[in-house]
């Protein structure tokens, strides 16, 4: 590794100093406003604040919802990955930009979109509510619903770069011994891309983790039900700033432990 | 994180400006000098629609000048003020929020009462969880928005179910009272909580409710300029208007009362 490094120093010569300047702002751009967070941070009260029930609760709810909808992610957007990385059908690279329209839509526009398809009136919502009695707004469901809608672009998009990346010959090599599509699909082609597929599920988990606006507009704020971390945050505000910023560094730390797991990956360009 | 926070900043950052359609009245009051240049107010989100109208109301009688709002629950706002933001009025919902502004020094001014407002029930178009009062809060079964605690609309509610001694039920407490009218009027909650005037601003997707025990929540509505507005003689004159006989029809229309 230090040779390694050794030899990229002594290819790129002397860096350019019209790069290193900006380079350094956009660098102090991105990281002081945690700083002035940490710095700010009421240290001493930490443990008190942290340990209310409420946190706890929000915490909890955060974590198994952004699990949940990671897992509903990893099984309707793997499958569309490799739709789309794979598939022959027209208009396909159309319906690749389509995929990633909730990474661009406002959230808060995401979250009333999804009320008008999902919601007790909605085009779909209206027949579950008849039907099954199901109705998702304001409930745990819902913020699983609103959380997958904005995260699930990423997954996707990982693990269709990596599908793309992966060499078909093994594909083919399996088929020609006889390998089912499902079978090869399973043993070969999961396994190849299976780095893509778990960066994709860890960005997938920080974006759900830290959704808020999509939330708040389709599963709304009911403490222990879908009063997630982000929205505790907002609310927090209003009273008490200093346990909106407690309750950020939690935030903040999870997003780091998530970076520093996915740190070689961001390195390689991978993701 | 980040993403909250900034949440926060754009929530209220919904300014839009407005064009000025000459209106000549001849009782707009007075300017004490001249005015020019842009005017930045922040108001509470049941101001939407009054504050708008005035606005315009304003840049006609003061060609040049522009109105740039924003609107959003009175704590956040007056949190964005404490935190530095470059206003020149501050409108609230309630006192408390005032006074904190006041507490930190950035409004030196004494704020003014210049509307009062009142709880009203609504629910959706055709009343479809069939809501009669105060006591369907207390069930289960309709489905119930409320603003959080945290905001005036909020605070307004918990005060009169604890005069009617109901428990509320609440499936939802929303930020501002704005978002908890949009569950109304989308039809996803039975029945709200929220000010006269916005039932009435949400025209005929909702119906109203008026029920006994709002006398014992009005909301007094206080108005000041900033101590180190950008624009102090805009502000002067623009809390000047909105105490004006012009805004106060304004106001009666919208459903406020005189305070």
């Amino acid at each position: 590794m230090t040779r390694a490094s050794a030899r990229r120093r002594t290819a790129q010569g002397r860096r350019p100093l019209i790069l290193v300047l900006p380079a350094v702002c956009g660098l102090a751009f991105l990281l002081l406003p945690l700083a002035g967070l940490l710095l700010r941070a009421p240290w001493r009260s930490v443990p008190d604040r942290l340990f209310s029930t409420e946190v706890g609760q929000a915490l909890r709810l955060s974590l198994v919802c952004a699990s949940l909808a990671t897992v509903l992610c990893l099984g309707l957007g793997i499958p569309l990955a490799w739709l789309l990385a794979r598939g022959e059908i027209p208009g396909l690279g159309f319906v690749r930009a389509l995929v990633t329209v909730p990474l661009v839509l406002p959230p808060v526009v995401g979250g009333v979109a999804l009320l008008l398809v999902l919601g007790r009136r909605g085009i779909i919502g209206r027949h579950l509510n008849e039907w099954f009695g199901v109705s998702l707004p304001f409930t745990t469901a819902g913020v699983v619903v609103a959380e997958a809608f904005v995260a699930m672009p990423f997954l996707v998009i990982s693990v269709e770069g990596a599908l793309r990346g992966a060499d078909p010959r093994y594909e083919e090599a399996a088929a020609t011994l006889g390998a089912s599509r499902w079978l090869t699909f399973r043993r070969v082609t999961l396994p190849s891309v299976m780095p893509g597929v778990i960066a994709g599920a860890v960005l997938c988990w920080a974006r759900a983790l830290g959704e808020f606006g999509a939330t708040i507009t389709f599963a709304g704020n009911f403490p222990g039900k879908t009063t997630t971390m982000p929205l505790a945050v907002y609310l927090a505000l209003e009273t008490d700033p200093e346990d909106a910023i407690v309750l950020s560094l939690v935030l903040l730390f999870v997003s780091v432990v998530v970076l520093a797991a996915l740190r070689d990956r961001w390195t390689r360009g991978v993701v | 994180m980040i993403r909250s926070l900034s949440a926060v900043a754009l929530t209220g950052a919904v300014a839009w400006t407005m064009v000025g359609c000459g209106s000549d009245k001849s009782s707009d009051p007075a300017p004490t000098d001249k005015v020019s240049g842009t005017v930045t107010v922040f108001a509470a989100a049941s101001l939407t629609e009054t504050f708008t109208e005035l606005g315009k109301q304003f840049e006609a009688a003061h060609p040049g000048v522009k109105v740039v709002y924003s609107f959003g629950a009175s704590s956040a706002l007056a949190e964005q003020i404490k935190q530095g933001a470059p206003v020149d009025v501050f409108a609230s919902a309630a006192p408390k929020n005032m006074q904190q502004v006041v507490d930190a020094g950035d409004i030196t001014a004494k704020p003014v009462m210049f509307v009062r407002n009142r709880l009203e029930i609504a629910v959706p178009k055709g009343n479809p969880g069939h809501v009669t009062g105060l006591a369907d809060f207390g069930k289960t079964e309709p489905k119930i928005a409320l603003c959080a605690e945290q905001v005036p609309c909020g605070a307004a509610a918990k005060t009169v179910f604890e005069v009617a001694g109901v428990t509320p039920q609440p499936d939802t407490r929303e930020a501002d009272v704005k978002a908890v009218l949009t569950k109304v009027t989308l039809g996803e909650v039975d029945a709200a909580l929220v000010y006269r005037t916005d039932v009435k601003a949400a025209g005929d997707k909702v119906e109203g409710i008026d029920f006994p025990e709002a006398d014992k929540a009005i909301n007094d509505y206080p108005v000041a300029p900033l101590a180190k507005a950008p624009n102090a003689a805009a502000a002067a004159a623009f809390v000047e208007f909105v105490r004006s006989d012009q805004a106060h029809t304004v106001f009666t229309k919208a459903g406020f009362d005189n305070p």
